[in-house]
């Protein structure tokens, strides 16, 4: 209870916070927009020059990025911690936040929460039911059961990885350049895996997981049976992976020693 | 004295180069996932808008080892110091506080170029299949124009950076900057798969300057005059850029207003 309560009165004072410099947030708000356009316009721009990928069409493909936008969303407005190393590390952040009478973990999550990218969420599932009515999708009784249940596995699954580089930082305190180059990475998880050979798969199923935010559970609504089980895989993986992410954000606390005043 | 900046900059990031060897193993997975998305897009096709399979990987790998050399994050430095009130101080010392900075994210280019993008680049060409041109020509062009996008892409972030004294909140306009270099720069895609409409308004903006010109020189897409009209091109903007940006610094140093600090 107290950590929902403490959760709420963060969210009102940065509303507030937010709402102060209403310019950019309108620009921020674009450019959120403007980002998620330009995937669109990539798929749009490369279906002009080809008709399937391995057998994809092009609705379906912008489907697995419509899909892609919600966990996503929910992802970049409560996990911002891509800055982690500089932000709290380096410049001895951490010793506030470990002051603190909640979870580090949770105070730098509600510290750092962008609640306007959750606008991600509309635009995703708009572009799934254009998509979708492209298709000729129809919409089951459980199917909205599922969505729920995929999209918490993925933004866990993101969650997860963030948190593990993040909790890296307390071993190695050297910056590293890393994280923003993952969220690249992120993005080939939106495309069919059968495109890419064996390591990069493998990479993307079991190490690197991103395809657990795309294309395998999103293949459980296109009703493309022969990626089922990685599609239910999907809210396993999630647990699993926030699970070694908490683990090593404890034993890194643990380490953590402070440097600069 | 502005040499000495750009010395100490990089010997900054010398202090943290360990770190640099697993970006070169994350930017190696991201160009080969790039690859293989591309041969799942030329699909049987011999060439796309006169791109070979090949040279559309060479076109990938030098982009995005182009992009760590004239890449920087000096506008999100000259907004956080403007907000910080640090830029008062800034200013009474006795350089060009615009001089500086460049030298700053010259000096992080060059480190990049050095100990990032060339492995990075051997690595690349042990695994993939990329052509390299044996012309001298090509890379003295391609060098010369290198250095025009850099000349380019941080005039257009001094912008950004400047604009923070009229707009004091800056995050959401440099995000759209970064989205909008991403796509129309030709990172992503080569201006010339875009619709003709499309490259004809983009024939207007100077992004272009930034990778597309170095990257088409480099796989030999452009040959013979495109080479010099191109350039040409890309000094023609870089000498532009430095209009909007005296009026702006001149005007933001009389309205200056420190926001604590």
């Amino acid at each position: 209870m107290f950590y929902v309560s403490i959760f709420f009165q963060y969210a009102s004072q940065y509303m507030k916070t937010r709402l102060t410099y209403r310019s950019d947030l309108v620009v921020e708000l674009f450019s959120d927009i403007l980002f998620q356009a330009v995937n669109l316009i990539f798929i749009l721009v490369v279906f002009g020059h080809t008709t399937l990928l391995s057998g994809w069409s092009r609705e379906e493909i912008i489907f697995i990025y419509g899909f892609f936008l919600v966990p996503y969303a929910i992802f970049s407005s409560f996990f911002n911690i891509w800055d982690f190393n500089e932000r709290y590390i380096v410049k001895g952040e951490m010793d506030r936040v470990l002051t603190r009478p909640i979870h580090s973990l949770f105070q730098i999550i509600i510290e750092r929460m962008e609640l306007e990218s959750m606008f991600g969420v509309i635009t995703g599932v708009a572009i799934m039911f254009y998509a979708g009515s492209q298709l000729g999708l129809t919409v089951s009784w459980y199917d909205p059961f599922m969505f729920i249940l995929m999209v918490a596995g993925g933004a866990l699954i993101y969650a997860g990885i963030f948190i593990i580089l993040a909790s890296i930082s307390f071993w190695s305190d050297s910056r590293t350049d890393i994280m923003p180059m993952m969220y690249n990475i992120g993005n080939y998880g939106r495309y069919p895996v059968d495109i890419y050979n064996q390591v990069i798969r493998y990479v993307l199923t079991w190490i690197l997981p991103f395809a657990f935010v795309g294309v395998y559970p999103a293949a459980f609504f296109l009703g493309r049976d022969e990626w089922y089980f990685y599609a239910f895989l999907t809210p396993v993986m999630g647990l699993v992976f926030i699970t070694i992410a908490v683990f090593a954000w404890n034993e890194g606390v643990k380490r953590y020693r402070g440097a600069g005043n | 004295m502005y040499l000495e900046m750009l010395r100490i900059r990089f010997l900054m990031m010398l202090a943290y180069r360990t770190n640099y060897y697993s970006g070169i193993l994350i930017y190696s997975i991201n160009i080969g996932a790039y690859y293989f998305l591309w041969q799942a897009i030329y699909g049987g096709q011999e060439s796309i808008q006169g791109l070979s399979v090949v040279q559309m990987t060479t076109y990938v790998a030098i982009a995005w080892m182009a992009r760590a050399f004239y890449f920087n994050n000096i506008d999100r430095e000259i907004a956080q110091e403007i907000q910080e009130g640090k830029v008062a101080v800034e200013m009474i010392r006795p350089y060009n506080y615009l001089g500086m900075k460049t030298m700053q994210g010259l000096g992080e280019g060059l480190f990049r170029l050095l100990f990032f993008s060339a492995p990075g680049m051997v690595i690349v060409w042990l695994a993939f299949p990329i052509s390299f041109s044996a012309e001298v020509s090509v890379w003295g062009f391609f060098f010369i124009s290198l250095i025009f996008s850099f000349i380019v892409n941080t005039q257009i972030n001094l912008l950004t950076g400047i604009l923070t004294f009229f707009l004091l909140y800056n995050t959401g306009l440099i995000r759209a900057k970064r989205v909008v270099i991403d796509l129309f720069s030709g990172l992503l895609l080569p201006i010339s798969f875009y619709p003709l409409w499309a490259q004809d308004i983009m024939a207007f903006l100077p992004f272009q300057a930034i990778s597309y010109i170095p990257s088409m020189i480099f796989t030999e897409g452009f040959t013979g005059g495109e080479v010099y009209s191109a350039l040409f091109q890309q000094a023609v903007w870089c000498l532009i850029l430095i209009v909007p940006i005296q009026i702006l610094w001149v005007t933001a140093r009389r309205r200056l207003i420190v926001q604590g600090g």
